[in-house]
């Protein structure tokens, strides 16, 4: 079912954890539907040091995560802005029709991590990094 | 501890035993068709009813109230649908069912809904069994048909069938019970049950995928099946299958021997697992303790979700199942999590482990090693459990 890169994340998890003192956290998902992502970000000078993430959900959710961590690390914020869900899925190496929904949590959960980021420095977040779903809204993808 | 291959997912499907393949095979070389007039053609005629006898055994029905299908979802569609039909010529319109039916038998229920039907769906309480008094009181003038499951293919909880059929019974309505789960797992005496319609299938018990029959006790009224030839007492068109029916046969005479005896072993291997699974901190079992199939044993772990841990599973050579909506592929958890009253979080995080005769205490030992350390390896990273925890403390 899952393609080789999958399941490596899955089973090989990169940047699992949590960062104390997180310049940026963002959680999104909610336990209802069976995922929860939540992101932590470090940021110095616009550029993403460090991440970690936590997640609840299936192989596909910790593997998107897993990958998307990787994806930003060392990036600048602009840049970790710009990936996209399908950017994910094509890191990949696909996933199947019915967890595409995963994917979309990971590009979500760094932005709002982002966006927290930015409310943290009293800046607000939604022009830059657009509106982000409330993790608790109760809407499954 | 070596890894090892366990298959804990006998609700899922079964091997084909050893005798039944010799069944089988030896059945493929009467090729004739059972309604041929030719002795090839008599042959195979004399394989399908002698099954159809053994069968009949099996359940204390009669040969001619076994009707073979292609599988148990299809038969569960024939007894209702064609129930249904029956059920119009008199005037009548409501059918009881229960919250926690196999799709097979909820979907056609909503099939009949849009046709105007109308269905009053029993809850099944915490422990996921049927009380006899709700069906007493859902029962109306224009009640045709009773459809609920012997034993539930998720929890495997076993509902008060002969209570139930006595009330269906005494009101003269039909009872359909779909013993898909139940067929060579718990004694079944089709009269003694009051049943008129029972579903079954073939690869629950070791026969092979693509056979089921239909008991339809004699004197009740259902619509043909399939138009066609005669076979089946016409109501059910199609050449036999006959290799899977003769296979079916051999496969339901054995499953039906020493249930006692079965029953005994495995239930004290599923019991073992259940102690051992509890141990792990924050589960639950699914479903009653004691009146339930078996082989069946249903745990939720809080914090953690269903298919990843069935992915972890069987990376140790272990298969399960799982009422996870990651598994079933629909964006909810199990309905039938959900109707003994879980709430979606602790839904998602199930494991089934459905066992059987061949299933050794190694085996359920081998599980109990490996499942503790991937439920902590996945709450570990899981942003749910760091919750629980919080939550646990400031509690305190």
């Amino acid at each position: 079912m899952y393609t080789e890169q999958v399941m490596d994340h899955f089973t090989n998890p990169r940047n699992v954890g949590e960062i104390e003192n997180a310049d940026g956290i963002g959680e999104v998902g909610n336990a209802k539907c069976g995922d929860i992502m939540k992101m932590y970000i470090k940021v110095d000078n616009d550029v993403i040091t460090d991440v970690k993430f936590k997640t609840f959900g299936c192989g596909s959710a910790i593997a998107t995560s897993s990958i998307a961590t990787e994806m930003i690390k060392g990036k600048t914020i602009p840049e970790a802005l710009e990936l996209s869900n399908k950017a994910v899925v094509e890191a990949l190496g696909g996933l199947p029709t019915h967890k595409i929904h995963c994917s979309v949590l990971a590009e979500q959960s760094i932005k709002a991590a982002i966006a927290d980021y930015y409310k943290k420095q009293g800046i607000d977040p939604e022009p830059i990094v657009g509106k982000v779903p409330d993790c608790e809204d109760g809407h499954c993808h | 501890m070596d890894k090892r291959f366990v298959y804990a997912d006998n609700a899922a499907t079964t091997e084909i035993t050893e005798p039944v393949k010799q069944a089988i095979i030896k059945a493929l070389d009467i090729y004739g068709n059972p309604s041929s007039l030719y002795n090839l053609g008599g042959e195979a005629k004399t394989a399908v009813e002698s099954s159809r006898e053994t069968i009949a055994k099996c359940i204390n029905a009669e040969p001619s109230e076994i009707y073979f299908t292609s599988c148990g979802s299809e038969a569960d569609n024939w007894a209702i649908k064609g129930t249904a039909e029956q059920m119009l010529k008199k005037g009548k319109k409501h059918i009881i069912s229960t919250v926690f039916e196999h799709h097979a038998v909820l979907h056609s229920l909503q099939h009949l809904e849009k046709q105007g039907f109308e269905v009053t769906y029993l809850p099944v309480y915490e422990n996921g069994i049927v009380k006899p008094d709700d069906l007493e009181n859902a029962i109306r003038e224009d009640t045709g048909l009773v459809t609920i499951m012997f034993a539930n293919n998720e929890i495997g909880t076993i509902q008060p069938i002969k209570k139930l059929g006595e009330i269906c019974k005494k009101h003269n309505i039909i009872f359909h019970v779909d013993a898909v789960q139940a067929l060579g797992n718990v004694e079944i005496d089709v009269k003694d049950l009051n049943i008129d319609l029972m579903s079954a299938s073939g690869h629950k018990i070791h026969a092979q995928k693509g056979i089921g029959f239909l008991y339809i006790r004699k004197g009740v009224r259902i619509a043909t099946f399939m138009d066609g030839g005669a076979q089946e007492r016409g109501k059910r068109a199609g050449t036999e299958n006959v290799p899977s029916i003769v296979g079916f046969a051999k496969a339901c005479e054995i499953a039906c021997t020493d249930i006692a005896k079965k029953t005994e072993y495995v239930t004290a291997l599923r019991n073992r697992f259940i102690e051992g699974a509890l141990k792990i901190e924050r589960s639950h079992l699914n479903g009653d303790k004691d009146i339930r199939l078996p082989g069946n044993a249903n745990v939720s772990f809080e914090g953690i979700e269903g298919e990843s841990l069935l992915l972890l599973l069987d990376m140790n050579g272990i298969s399960a199942s799982s009422g996870s909506a990651c598994t079933s592929g629909s964006l909810d958890p199990s309905h039938v999590l959900l109707a003994i009253g879980r709430p979606h979080e602790i839904a998602h995080g199930s494991l089934r482990i459905s066992i059987n005769e061949f299933t050794t205490k190694e085996d359920i030992d081998y599980i109990l090693k490996k499942l503790p350390p991937i439920v902590e390896r996945l709450r570990n990273m899981s942003p749910l459990w760091e919750k629980i925890k919080k939550t646990e403390k400031e509690g305190k």
